[in-house]
């Protein structure tokens, strides 16, 4: 599984790998939205935390059709389901690629992105720890997904109807932490149950995928 | 004689057949009595007046839109444990009838909600719900109709089908905790059931035994049809390779 | 060990492409897959490989075998080293498998180069390779030769013949001769009817 996860992160960080453009886009999601908006601090400060979070979430999206489709397209995940290593691991194993690569930058990005829509500095460390928090559901979720569609042409599209319905439990509370945050209030409730959706996903998804994977591959 | 008799495609093409006209005859009669009750044989409600009457419409179709959506879990279930044909297409023939069934009980939400709340839509707790189900049963659907072989299309929809439970419910739940968050809570409830007199239930409790009735005859029919075009596809198939 | 294959029913897809499949192959002792093109040679590496689930029959554990196909499994940004330190990984082998495999191709030159820089043939080369290093004794092998020059041809031959020797077998799928023993299996043989598919379950359901 290290070896795997190693090679993924390798190949993230290489040429082409991708890696970056998730977080570019997070970058133009939150230039863009005081444009159409208005600048005005009023506006943009109460709205904020919704925003990171729908830039994370997208920005999370973006690079989920990678996830097995190249595997499949140069042999390399006919190879890996012939290895001693379960299928299970493997969809572990790249879940957690794809939130080391995608999920952790943008939750450690989010932190100078937030001055742009005028945040709360009290509602700050709260953004950082509900992304770092929840933002591990979203690669595992789409992990899931993107085991669905490996096998379609074109499967990308799908693929987001099918994951971002998935996200919403995640997006709700992590926002929630978030504005919770902002307005001072305790944020011990959606963040336990953001956690709680982390470890239910991070401990039960990968045999969802392994399933669906298995399907897919015969 | 044990259950699993009728998941012999054969044995469910028979019975379903001589089922259909019988189930389909008594969800008529039980929706037209229950809607013709309601409507017009009920006194108007001294707080909403008329428009109390769409309830009649609005609450089986959503009762309907939810079990739905359990009676493809279940099947899905059958599905992936016994390798039950019929059950497969089942949860794939109910899934549209599901969907209806929830733009039903939205449109019919709105259309009620214009003259008690003021506005056709307001991010209700369950309004919330609703659509996520919609959503929900859109994505299964879709992935339904992208996979063309047709065992693995049903199991990958079955894996989705149990995924998607828990995330629906879980989502049912944040949308409650999210409109009770920071925000005012909703001024305006839509538990009907709670505060419905004697004289409205029993047209209700018609309205919805002839709902779940015709969603019966409707995924009888629809599994039929699923049915043939499985044959259909095989035949094909073999056509094709010929 | 015997590659022991027997009655097996090989689908692609939901059509049914071979059937009845049966040979045994004794260690040290390669099969060469003979047949037109679509004659099923790939449906049946694949599901000897265990990718495909077979619908009928019998069939050595796919843990046992390595399995090399058109696509070489190499990663393009990384470079001949890293893609075989990989497998090796993967596989649970170790440096000694990777330098063995590594001379086995005379990939010494390539080692640091990205797999994205080399021709056709030298990925091949790779790819082969790869099968050392898994370390497992049944190559199944589909049309491994493609885009070799004669020398890598012969490299090759070689290397399969010091498999083989070690007790190791092979099947391969290929147009190619390699000059070397092999025991023939005629897969048109055991091509299913035209029109076979998986079983309709509605068949008799729906006239």
């Amino acid at each position: 599984m290290n070896a795997l996860l190693l090679r993924d992160l390798r190949l993230a960080i290489r040429a082409g790998g991708g890696f970056g453009l998730g977080l570019a886009f997070f970058l133009i999601l939150a230039t863009l939205v005081p444009l159409a908006v208005g600048p005005r601090p009023d506006l943009l400060a109460p709205v904020a935390p919704g925003i990171l979070w729908l830039g994370a979430l997208l920005a999370c999206l973006l690079s989920l059709d990678r996830i097995f489709a190249l595997d499949a397209e140069d042999g390399s995940l006919d190879l890996l389901a012939m290895a001693p290593l379960p299928l299970e691991g493997v969809a572990t194993t790249k879940a957690l690629a794809h939130w080391i690569t995608t999920g952790l930058p943008l939750a450690l990005a989010a932190g100078p992105l937030s001055l742009l829509l005028f945040l709360s500095a009290s509602a700050l460390p709260w953004l950082i720890l509900a992304l770092l928090v929840g933002t591990p559901a979203l690669s595992w979720l789409g992990t899931f997904g993107a085991a669905l569609t490996v096998g379609l042409r074109r499967g990308s599209l799908l693929l987001s109807l099918l994951v971002l319905p998935l996200y919403i439990p995640t997006l709700v509370f992590g926002a929630e932490v978030v504005r919770r945050g902002a307005a001072g209030l305790p944020v011990a409730t959606p963040l336990a149950l953001l956690a709680a959706i982390t470890l239910g996903c991070v401990a039960l998804l990968p045999f969802a995928t392994a399933a669906a994977l298995r399907v897919n591959l015969r | 004689m044990s259950v699993w008799e009728y998941a012999n495609p054969r044995r469910f093409m028979a019975v379903s057949g001589r089922l259909l006209p019988w189930v389909a005859g008594a969800a008529a009669l039980l929706c037209a009595t229950g809607i013709v009750w309601g409507l017009f044989f009920t006194p108007e409600d001294f707080r909403m007046g008329h428009s109390v009457k769409i309830i009649y419409i609005h609450v089986p179709s959503a009762f309907v839109a939810i079990n739905a959506w359990f009676m493809m879990l279940v099947a899905s279930l059958i599905w992936l444990i016994r390798r039950h044909h019929v059950s497969a297409l089942a949860a794939r023939a109910a899934a549209p009838i599901g969907l209806v069934m929830t733009v039903v009980a939205l449109l019919t939400g709105a259309i009620w909600g214009k003259p008690m709340w003021g506005t056709y839509w307001a991010w209700d707790p369950r309004l919330t719900a609703f659509l996520i189900l919609g959503l929900f049963y859109l994505g299964y659907i879709a992935l339904w109709s992208a996979i063309e072989a047709q065992d693995a299309a049903a199991d990958l929809t079955s894996i989705l089908c149990l995924v998607g439970t828990v995330f629906a419910v879980l989502s049912r739940y944040a949308a409650q905790f999210w409109n009770q968050g920071l925000h005012q809570g909703a001024s305006l409830s839509l538990d009907a059931e709670e505060n419905i007199a004697d004289v409205f239930w029993l047209p209700l409790v018609l309205a919805i035994a002839g709902f779940t009735l015709l969603f019966l005859a409707l995924v009888l029919l629809r599994t039929r049809t699923e049915i043939r075009r499985r044959r259909l596809h095989s035949l094909s198939l073999k056509a094709r390779l010929a | 060990m015997d590659v022991t294959v027997t009655d097996l029913t090989c689908r692609r897809g939901e059509a049914i492409v071979l059937e009845g499949v049966s040979f045994v192959l004794p260690p040290g002792r390669a099969l060469a897959l003979r047949g037109p093109n679509g004659a099923g040679k790939t449906t049946l590496l694949r599901t000897l490989a265990g990718l495909t689930p077979p619908v009928a029959g019998t069939m050595p554990d796919p843990e046992r075998a390595a399995y090399a196909a058109h696509a070489d499994g190499l990663k393009a940004q990384l470079t001949i080293g890293e893609n075989l330190a990989f497998w090796a990984a993967i596989f649970g082998t170790g440096r000694a498998e990777i330098e063995k495999a590594a001379m086995a191709f005379d990939l010494g030159p390539l080692h640091g180069r990205l797999a994205a820089e080399l021709s056709a043939g030298q990925k091949r080369r790779a790819g082969l390779a790869r099968l050392l290093v898994t370390g497992r004794p049944l190559w199944l092998l589909d049309e491994p030769t493609v885009s070799l020059d004669r020398a890598a041809v012969d490299r090759f031959a070689r290397v399969m013949r010091a498999h083989l020797d070690a007790g190791g077998s092979a099947i391969l799928a290929t147009h190619i001769d390699l000059g070397i023993e092999a025991d023939e299996l005629d897969v048109t043989v055991f091509v299913a009817k035209s029109d076979a598919t998986l079983r309709d379950p509605f068949a008799e359901a729906v006239e």
